[in-house]
């Protein structure tokens, strides 16, 4: 995989999007008298209202100085939300923006330089959801859950590592994939931990220039591709265990959002689609379809702790992923081999095209579940 | 239009017969009239292009059927206004004559004059004999010359492929011709990617685009064969000021900030190759790189506007800057994302980096799993590939949100060598001098 959007990130763009919603119902009742206004002067930045809901916000800038100033509101990061520039002595100027709650800083910067002279404002409600128990249960038991797929496998890696240190082909090439199913099932849990997942799960392609190739694909080039073990694998194997290791630790205190959990379910999905079907993930040992299932499974689990809230508020698309699931579960029951799976190189186009359709026509009312869940 | 060629037909016969005035037969004049079209209702484009025909840096203003200027200080289809459609072609070189390469050049090139006027290839197509099959392949007959250019470069393959110097060229290479380097994320596909040669067909009728690439496949056959080729359908990028950006198959406005045809300056320092770069016989040319980019288009639509919005660093609706609210607006880096594609592909964020845009959109059915087969043809110019694409691709590759839905799978880079100057000049004749 390519570890690059995680779920915090998924996050945020979900409470963006809630933010969104709701600026555009205040903005039909913004009047003149909500703005918030700014006189700037050459040495003042007075900020009429430093508590103001979240949503479509106005901003009246009113340049009572000498000087030509300009006018930013910060985020905590330092990220610029919004900003006029130009403002010249005795002109007014509207500044509008839609906001989301959380701590923010005003500044005005007369003669357009410096870090300006800053104002902290409080950007309440408005996007901010009331807690729900409900979600809040179901947040709390998806914590559970990824913290349980942890600890399962960090025995499971043990065993990949011990055969691949003793030089066992045979039996590191039969442990390769049960070692993998518990970070698959939470992949986009794991992958927001920027520093872990380019050491475990990064394929050679991945590759930045410069970067030494660890983890588990590397070890599955030399068991299936070289077919031999070398002491430079031993090694990467005794890494493998120590970053998996930290990955157990620290998977705990990942930020988890009913939102951030919805759109996971549906990145799950949309690797199985962009990697997995395609064969690009396993392309030495072609254990594309436990890794298929270990996504979907985890994606199931997400949408089922989500499940009574959806259901309240949506529930055609509750009907539809309950048939959904059960149809992409169906068709890969069809390749199920023992324990395990059928090679996927043995799996032909027509069959891997059959795939494909199911997993769109579950991720397509997935993509909707995030929406659901945050009404 | 002087042109002075020996061969005798219908369009040339036109010409004579229309000479010193505006005249010259367009494909459409020529249909209707069968074989015997001569110089009958001899009008339409090939005046303007006439008129056109002025300074070698001249823009062309020509609109949708007229003819660009084939003639000039550099090889149209850089700078000129982009047009809606694209058929652009690899070529390797099948012979190991040197002499049958130029004679090949030869023939292209006045071909090339041709068509780009509006007119048929040799004997046209109507020949006066019944026995043979005619020269011209037919299917651009009665359409307009649709503003065609075509653009030759060389690939780093004719210079030395495989350790051999097949035609005595390997001193000639251009440092800055180089090989790409592999970025992250690169999965290319070598059937697609590079080739000894390139044909870059543009015109805003996509028959009359493809008209010219199979024409000139077809005069090389024996001597060059086609490796790759790729039609584009949509524009995603202009190099006139004050035209909408078109939309890429994502939905967004991407590569506002181009250069513009007219903007000389900025051609001059980022797209130009000058004297002093070196070679000789590359000043005036400019280098092109080709990236047949896949957009996981299915992933893409089921992502939510939001994130679309943070991945590019615009809004979706107006295509404005984050923050902003306009698409024109100077855009604010620091209001986006830090892995936002407007932020990492600014120059401001690359040390300056500047090049021409030049992509379209491409579908190219779907792909046997049922999914679009879709994306962008990148195709950009530059003074020099080293201090242009390979450092903004790097940054790219490295750490662009859009990685997450597009993949790089076909890859190429040529020289483009200057215009060809008038009719004595030919594509590549000052590298085989």
């Amino acid at each position: 995989m390519r570890a690059l959007r995680s779920s915090a990130v998924a996050a945020i763009a979900a409470v963006a999007a809630l933010t969104a919603v709701s600026g555009c119902a205040q903005k039909s009742d913004t009047k003149g008298s909500d703005a918030v206004q700014v006189k700037a002067s050459d040495d003042k930045c007075e900020v009429s209202k430093t508590s103001f809901p979240a949503g479509h916000v106005k901003i009246a800038v009113e340049n009572k100085g000498s000087k030509v100033t300009e006018v930013y509101v910060y985020a905590a990061d330092d990220r610029i939300i919004t900003e006029r520039e130009n403002i010249g002595p005795g002109t007014k100027a509207e500044i509008t923006a839609t906001i989301k709650s959380g701590s923010y800083e005003i500044a005005c910067k007369p003669g357009m330089k410096g870090d300006g002279i800053r104002q902290k404002i409080t950007v309440t409600g408005g996007g901010e959801k009331k807690s729900d128990p409900q979600l809040d249960k179901a947040v709390a038991e998806y914590r559970k859950y990824v913290q349980q797929q942890a600890d399962e496998t960090i025995p499971a890696a043990q065993k990949f590592v011990d055969a691949v240190k003793k030089g066992d082909l045979d039996e590191a090439k039969k442990t390769y994939a049960p070692s993998r199913t518990g970070w698959e099932r939470t992949e986009p849990v794991a992958e927001s931990f920027g520093d872990i997942d380019p050491k475990t799960d990064t394929r050679e392609d991945g590759l930045e220039k410069g970067q030494k190739w660890t983890g588990w694909h590397r070890l599955e080039k030399s068991l299936w591709d070289d077919k031999k073990i070398t002491d430079d694998d031993k090694a990467l194997a005794d890494q493998l265990m120590t970053d998996l290791t930290a990955w157990q630790k620290r998977v705990g205190s990942a930020e988890i959002t009913p939102t951030s959990m919805a759109n996971g379910a549906k990145e799950l999905l949309d690797e199985v689609y962009r990697n997995k079907i395609t064969g690009e993930e396993e392309r030495y040992s072609h254990t594309d379809l436990v890794d298929f299932e270990a996504n979907v499974d985890g994606a199931e689990k997400a949408y089922d702790l989500l499940k009574p809230v959806a259901s309240k508020n949506d529930p055609a698309l509750v009907q539809e992923l309950d048939k959904q699931f059960e149809s992409v579960k169906k068709a890969l029951g069809d390749y199920r081999d023992g324990d395990g799976f059928k090679s996927y190189d043995s799996v032909g186009n027509d069959d891997r095209k059959k795939l494909s359709d199911a997993v769109n026509a579950l991720s397509e009312p997935l993509s909707k579940l995030a929406a659901a869940v945050a009404k | 239009m002087t042109d002075n060629t020996t061969k005798t037909n219908t369009a040339d016969d036109a010409e004579a017969a229309g000479k010193g005035a505006k005249a010259v037969p367009s494909r459409r004049s020529i249909l209707g009239w069968g074989g015997a079209g001569l110089a009958l209702g001899a009008a339409a484009a090939g005046g303007t292009a006439v008129a056109l025909r002025t300074g070698s840096d001249a823009q062309p203003a020509a609109s949708g059927g007229d003819a660009v200027p084939f003639h000039g200080a550099h090889q149209a289809g850089i700078s000129t206004p982009v047009q809606d459609r694209l058929h652009f072609a690899s070529f390797d070189v099948t012979t190991t004559d040197r002499a049958a390469l130029v004679k090949l050049l030869q023939e292209w090139t006045e071909a090339a004059r041709r068509m780009t006027a509006g007119h048929e290839v040799g004997d046209g197509a109507i020949s006066d004999n019944g026995e043979l099959p005619p020269d011209d392949t037919g299917e651009a007959l009665g359409l307009k010359p649709s503003r065609l250019t075509l653009t030759f470069g060389v690939g780093p393959t004719l210079f030395e492929k495989d350790g051999k110097d097949r035609f005595g060229l390997k001193s000639r290479r251009p440092q800055a011709l180089i090989d790409l380097p592999a970025f992250k994320g690169d999965n290319l596909d070598a059937a697609r990617s590079g080739g000894d040669l390139c044909v870059q067909a543009c015109a805003d009728d996509p028959q009359v685009a493809v008209h010219a690439i199979r024409n000139l496949a077809r005069i090389g056959m024996g001597r060059v064969a086609i490796r790759w080729s790729q039609l584009g359908f949509g524009k995603t990028s202009s190099t006139t000021p004050d035209a909408q950006t078109p939309r890429n198959m994502m939905g967004f406005k991407d590569g506002t900030r181009n250069i513009a045809g007219t903007e000389t300056d900025r051609l001059d320092k980022h797209v130009w190759v000058s004297e002093k770069d070196g070679p000789a016989w590359m000043t005036g040319g400019s280098y092109l790189v080709a990236r047949r980019i896949r957009m996981h288009i299915e992933t893409w639509d089921r992502t939510s506007l939001a994130e679309q919005e943070d991945v590019f660093g615009r809004d979706k609706a107006e295509g404005a800057p984050t923050g902003k609210q306009r698409e024109h607006d100077e855009p604010l880096l620091k209001a986006m994302k830090p892995d936002a594609h407007v932020r990492l592909a600014h120059p401001d964020s690359n040390n300056g980096v500047t090049i021409l845009r030049r992509g379209y959109s491409f579908t190219d059915g779907t792909d046997g799993l049922g999914r679009l087969d879709a994306g962008l043809f990148f195709i950009a110019y530059q003074r020099d590939v080293r201090d242009g694409f390979v450092p903004l691709q790097k940054n790219l590759a490295h750490h662009d949100a859009l990685n997450e839905y597009i993949q790089h799978v076909g890859s190429a880079v040529f020289a483009v060598p200057p215009g060809v100057r008038d009719k004595g000049d030919w594509w590549g004749k000052a590298l085989f001098a």
